[in-house]
């Protein structure tokens, strides 16, 4: 009754533009980054952030930059796992060449290093669609991975093949390194998380975001209408890569720590992605958000219940989680194709009735 | 009506556009075979002929998206060099569909906008931070938009995604969207196919508002003759990828090669 339009009217277009147009929507907006920033850095155990808050924020940027590229711009990629590591190497690299650098710069250059990959491998998309493209950017992830195996200059000849996040802190908060509290790595994740969805909003509603999805939708018509192919689909694959190359940045550094490439960024990472982005709906931030909460929550639910809960042998646990993820992922895209978010919009469409049934 | 408008409005006006000596061929077949013919400012020309004769292809070599193996094509002065699509659009070409080709994941308005793209340039890291130059571009275009949405009576279907509305509609809504880009010539590829007469009616009068308020250019591809007749100035006819005729509408119509090839040859008697 009191989630609708009626009575909340817009006289300006710069209204009738807004992100959240009913009233509701936006005190909930409001609250929900309320309680992120001010709340539960106070109540933020090492648990929470490292199972769950970290790789959840981390896992939203990436969702969101493969969302922009898929969703947006329908473009099929599976290069995800090789772009974040390209921000994580390009991190590492630059933590250590410039150890004055604050870490907040690191992350956001290698983003934008990570982007200039991403246009190189995004060449293709200009002459192949569809699951053809897929397969190209396949191309990328195996070729990434190989190439920061291969090449030591890239570890620093480090004599195990990994890399390890220096300690760097953010106004004398350390945010990477063992002695990293969770307060501070959470809050560093999402500040990057809050800016960065800001972003793909803004770039999704106005010029850039139509040309994306001109070419999603009929990429003959949005050419004859004067959308130039090449720009849009690169400049899709820029924006996507130095999300997912931030990401990249982030996971290494705050939440992982060390990271051997092949594990961290191998085509299981490039997949569960996907999935976030499958299952939270494809052309939509906030299914971005959602895919991320699915499939990092859902895990760690299902293992504390089990083991903690019913007291079962972690080992049966863990299969039991890969098959209920499963079923549950199968299960939500035979109920709604289109994801969490067509969910999330159904409901508000029956809520903004409610009580009536018309 | 209209044929008393072919006769009165100055047969002299400027060709916008000139085709000479066109050919286009796939493969071994020939689409189009040397075909001219030119299209004045301010005209409504149609372009009709039987299934296959070759005029789609017309208006794809128009639009750049076939180029033609020969012959010139020259628009507003100058003769085009092979082009892009979108840079034809950005010259003030524009067009809808034969089957609609509109952006089904968006609505009415984003669809409309989207016809607006060649005209936007805010650069993107303006288009990132919103606040300021982007913000003012999209109200500024916004508001052209809605001048559109006016003039097709579709104010009530703003924000409903295109893939929900009725045929008739998605084709206004296709109209609307060549219109946002503000041509100097709209091309349109049977715009009546598959409606019925008021929702023919209406399309009719918007194509000759359009024509008179904004002095657009039209190149028209339509099936049904009655149509054709009455609102077009001037008639070019194709079969088989050749032209046989070319004139208003009363010197087609009375013009035997085009009877016996596209209106059909009499057997009464």
């Amino acid at each position: 009754m009191f989630y609708r339009e009626s009575g909340d009217f817009k006289t300006k277009y710069v209204d009738d533009n807004q992100t959240f147009p009913i009233k509701l929507d936006r005190l909930g907006y409001y609250a929900i980054i309320a309680i992120a920033f001010l709340v539960v850095p106070f109540v933020i155990n090492d648990y929470w952030a490292n199972a769950v808050m970290v790789p959840f924020l981390i896992l939203s940027i990436a969702a969101i930059g493969l969302n922009i590229l898929i969703g947006y711009c329908g473009q099929v990629s599976l290069g995800t796992g090789g772009f974040m590591a390209v921000g994580a190497y390009a991190c590492y690299k630059l933590m250590t060449s410039f150890p004055e650098m604050s870490i907040f710069f690191c992350v956001l250059i290698s983003g934008g290093i990570t982007a200039l990959v991403g246009v190189l491998f995004g060449l293709p998309s200009l002459r192949i669609k569809g699951f053809y493209l897929a397969v190209a950017t396949l191309a990328a992830q195996f070729f990434l991975v190989w190439l920061f195996n291969k090449v030591p200059w890239f570890y620093n000849y480090s004599a195990s093949g990994q890399i390890n996040a220096p300690e760097r802190a953010v106004f004398d908060f350390l945010v990477t390194g063992p002695n990293a509290t969770a307060a501070s790595k959470y809050l560093f994740c999402l500040v990057f998380v809050f800016i960065l969805a800001w972003i793909a909003r803004n770039l999704t509603r106005g010029r850039v975001g139509r040309s994306w999805m001109a070419i999603r939708d009929m990429d003959i018509a949005a050419e004859i209408i004067g959308v130039n192919p090449l720009k849009t689909k690169l400049s899709a694959f820029a924006v996507s890569s130095f999300f997912i190359g931030i990401a990249g940045a982030l996971f290494f550094s705050v939440y992982l720590g060390a990271v051997e490439v092949g594990e961290a960024f191998g085509i299981t990472q490039s997949f569960l992605v996907l999935f976030m982005v499958i299952i939270g709906g494809l052309g939509s931030i906030f299914g971005s958000f959602a895919g991320a909460a699915f499939l990092v929550l859902m895990p760690v639910f299902l293992k504390n219940v089990m083991v903690g809960g019913l007291g079962w042998p972690t080992d049966i646990a863990a299969h039991l989680e890969f098959v209920i993820v499963g079923g549950l992922i199968v299960f939500f895209l035979i109920v709604e194709p289109h994801g969490l978010a067509q969910l999330w919009r159904l409901a508000k469409e029956k809520l903004r009735l409610w009580p009536f049934p018309h | 009506m209209a044929a008393q408008n072919a006769t009165t409005e100055p047969s002299s006006k400027a060709p916008i556009m000139e085709m000479k000596n066109i050919t286009l061929r796939f493969g071994g077949v020939t689409a189009i075979e040397n075909i001219s013919f030119d299209i004045r400012e301010g005209e409504v020309r149609a372009i009709i002929g039987p299934n296959g004769a070759g005029k789609s292809s017309m208006l794809n070599v128009i639009n750049g998206f076939y180029h033609p193996q020969e012959g010139e094509i020259w628009f507003r002065g100058a003769q085009r060099q092979s082009s892009r699509p979108h840079e034809i659009a950005k010259q003030g070409v524009a067009r809808t569909f034969q089957n609609i080709a509109l952006f089904k994941g968006m609505s009415t308005l984003d669809n409309i906008m989207s016809g607006r793209l060649n005209k936007m340039n805010s650069n993107m890291l303006a288009q990132a931070v919103w606040w300021g130059p982007a913000r003012n571009e999209e109200i500024r275009h916004r508001e052209a938009v809605e001048k559109v949405i006016d003039f097709l009576e579709i104010q009530h279907i703003r924000k409903t995604p295109v893939g929900r509305l009725p045929y008739g509609l998605q084709k206004r809504v296709e109209l609307g969207r060549a219109l946002a880009a503000e041509p100097k010539m709209l091309l349109l590829d049977e715009p009546m196919a598959g409606m019925n007469v008021e929702e023919k009616e209406d399309m009719s009068r918007f194509i000759l508002d359009v024509n008179n308020e904004f002095g657009t250019t039209i190149v028209l591809i339509e099936h049904d003759m009655s149509v054709v007749m009455d609102i077009s100035d001037r008639v070019v006819v194709l079969d088989y990828g050749k032209k046989i005729g070319d004139g208003n509408p009363d010197e087609v119509r009375s013009d035997q090669a085009v009877i016996d090839a596209y209106l059909g040859v009499s057997h009464d008697d």
